[in-house]
Formats: structure tokens, sequence, C-alpha cells
């Protein structure tokens, strides 16, 4: 007998299994929650929005303003962007090896390794 | 002179009391919330209101002198001093009471804030300049759930139904001025209560027609005595919680 185990990585999460879009029926059965979304801030300084946390909300609109909630409370941010984690698609750990592994050794892909000319400047 | 100074103090705890009470309600979901992060907001949305309501004491406290503070105006005062409207201490019931009673009266709040704005009164404006930001996103929240459950399942739509029926005799009072307020309005530090009352209704009736829900008819009986005191059953089981500590440990801290 052989058994096959398909395993999720955060975020590649196929949508019945995901939470969203399902049936009110189907909702109590199962007793799934509302769906999960990713969040991501902007703050004040910084130019680029970054990973916050994840939080469940019914839409998008409820989301941005549960994020609000959640994580702008201390002046973290200036901008929220939401969205729904089942979106989001992960590399797979177990391919860590052969994705990033051999990056290791080509110091020649930092612009450190070349000789520069003295006449530039600020590089 | 002496009734006039008496109206402002008056008028400053009527708003203060407001704010505390309907905050304090709302923290009693904390840690009881429908999901993590509604409870977190509606958290946020008391701590907002018991902060309006601190820098109300304040103002007053300075107003009456004599060792007042905020402290002992929120915690050493008895029900019939407290000045707030009887919406205000209506119990949280279900989520759907809870986000009526605050629709109603963040609708309020913000077109009354808008106005106190323009208060002759330097810290009567200064207050609800800061406060008008928050109460905007208060009106946001609670009328988009208001709508949610509206327009949303079924046990939702009655339950909404059952709300409006037990909060919208409170709902007549915000707009029925006592005497502190006529006495603000001629001072030219209150707001005309009055001539927000268009505004309010128009606000509910637009989100009530989005929330499929019916307005009730103009003859319901409309309850009143808050702001002068005279309050519902709600209001000394609020204080008896609220106050007990400072009432048994007079002075506590920590």
């Amino acid at each position: 007998m052989s058994i096959t185990c398909r395993k999720y990585y955060y975020g590649d999460i196929p949508d019945n299994n995901a939470g969203g879009n399902i049936s009110p029926e189907k909702n109590k059965l199962s007793g799934n929650d509302w769906p999960l979304w990713e969040v991501f801030i902007r703050s004040k300084q910084g130019l680029d929005h970054k990973h916050a946390g994840s939080l469940h909300a019914t839409n998008a609109q409820m989301a941005i303003e549960n994020a609000r909630d959640v994580y702008t409370r201390r002046m973290e941010g200036v901008s929220i962007w939401v969205v729904e984690s089942k979106h989001i698609h992960a590399s797979n750990p177990e391919e860590a090896g052969s994705l990033y592994d051999p990056a290791n050794d080509k110091v020649y892909r930092y612009p450190a390794f070349y000789d520069l000319p003295d006449e530039l400047k600020h590089m | 002179m002496l009734a006039v100074h008496q109206s402002r103090i008056n008028y400053v705890l009527h708003l203060a009391d407001n704010a505390l009470i309907i905050g304090h309600r709302n923290s009693e979901w904390c840690g009881h919330g429908p999901v993590l992060e509604q409870d977190i907001a509606i958290t946020n949305i008391a701590l907002d209101l018991i902060g309006q309501a601190r820098n109300f004491y304040q103002y007053a406290a300075e107003l009456i002198g004599n060792n007042t503070t905020e402290d002992t105006l929120a915690y050493l005062r008895d029900e019939r001093e407290f000045k707030n409207c009887l919406l205000a201490e209506q119990p949280n019931s279900d989520w759907a009471i809870t986000i009526l009673r605050q629709f109603f009266f963040s609708t309020y709040q913000y077109f009354f804030y808008q106005k106190l704005q323009y208060s002759n009164d330097v810290q009567l404006s200064a207050i609800a300049e800061k406060a008008l930001k928050e109460v905007t996103y208060h009106l946001r929240w609670s009328s988009e759930w208001a709508i949610r459950l509206g327009d949303g399942t079924e046990d939702s739509h009655q339950r909404m139904i059952k709300a409006i029926d037990n909060l919208w005799m409170f709902t007549g009072e915000l707009f029925l001025a006592v005497n502190y307020e006529k006495i603000g309005v001629n001072e030219g530090y209150g707001v005309d209560i009055s001539l927000i009352k268009n505004d309010w209704m128009k606000k509910v009736t637009d989100a009530f027609e989005e929330a499929t829900l019916a307005l009730p008819p103009d003859d319901v009986w409309m309850q009143r005595g808050g702001k002068e005191g005279i309050h519902s059953e709600y209001l000394g089981h609020i204080l008896a919680e609220m106050q007990y500590l400072q009432r048994a440990y007079p002075g506590a801290q920590w």
C-alpha cells in the first residue's frame, strides 16, 4: 500500500484548503475561519513595504482596517498593502540547496571583486 | 457668574462622561472579541474614547480647582453626578448591539466635534480637533460593520433589527439640549446640537439603506435624563466595577 502525502508550504495552499471563497454552509461544517491575509507596511522613512505579519478578514477592505488596528498602533506605518495568503507562492525549503548554494563560490558577482580606476568615486 | 462657571464645568463633564462610559463599555470586550483582529479594534476604540475623556476631565478639574483631578472626577463621583447620554451606558449584549451603539454614537461625535472645533473655548476646540481624527475612523469602522451585519446572514440581519429595537429610543436624547448646553451655546463655547440632528439622520438613513435595514417610525418614544443624572439601571453597575478599586483603596497607584 502506498500513501501519497502532499506537503504544503506556507502560502502555497490550494483554494479549497485556504479558508477563502467558501460557502457559509461549508464554513459551518468545516469550522473554517475567515481567509488569511498577509500584511505589508511601509514606514515613514522606508521606501518599500515590508512584511509585518498576517491576519484574518473577510475581504480586502476589512483586511486593511484590521491591519491598521493590529500593525500600526504605534505609528509603524504610512501605507498598507494586503494580499490573501493563498496568492503567495513560496519556494520549497527542501530545494534550498540547489537554489541558493551555487551562489556561494561566485564572489565575482560582487562589484567589489573588480579593480576600479582611481578616477571613479562613490562606488 | 458662579452659575455660568458651573454650567461650563457641567458641559465639560457631560462630554467627558459620554466618552468615558461608552469607552468603558467597549473595554469590556477586551479579551472577548469575536475574532482577535476585532478584539484589538474595539479595544483601540475604547482607548481612544477614554483618552478623550481624560482630556475633558483634566480640563474640568482645572475649572473646578480645589485639588480636583481627572481621577477624582472619574472614580469618586456618584451615579447622579454623571452626565453621559443613556445611549453610552447601554449593555454590550451581542456584537450587533455593540456595533450599532458605536455607530450611533460615533456619527453623533463626528458631527459634534466638527462643530466643537469652532468653540470660543480654546481648550474645547483643541480637544475636538484632536478627537475628530479618531472619531472619523470609529465612524468608518462602525458604519462598515453595521452594513456588513445588516446586509449579512439571516442571523446577523435579525440581530441588527433587535439592536435597533433596543437602542433607537436612546438616540433622541443626543439632540435635546439641557440647561447647561443651552448656556454653552449662548456663551459661544457649546455646540447647538439641534443643528446636527439632520446630518446624523442622513448618515444613519444612508447606512441603513445599504444595510437593508428599516428606519423606525418618527413617533417612537424617546428616553431622556442621562445628561441630568437620571440614568438607566446599568450605570450603577458600571460604576461599581469601574470605581471599586479607588473606593476600596483610596489613592491606590500602580
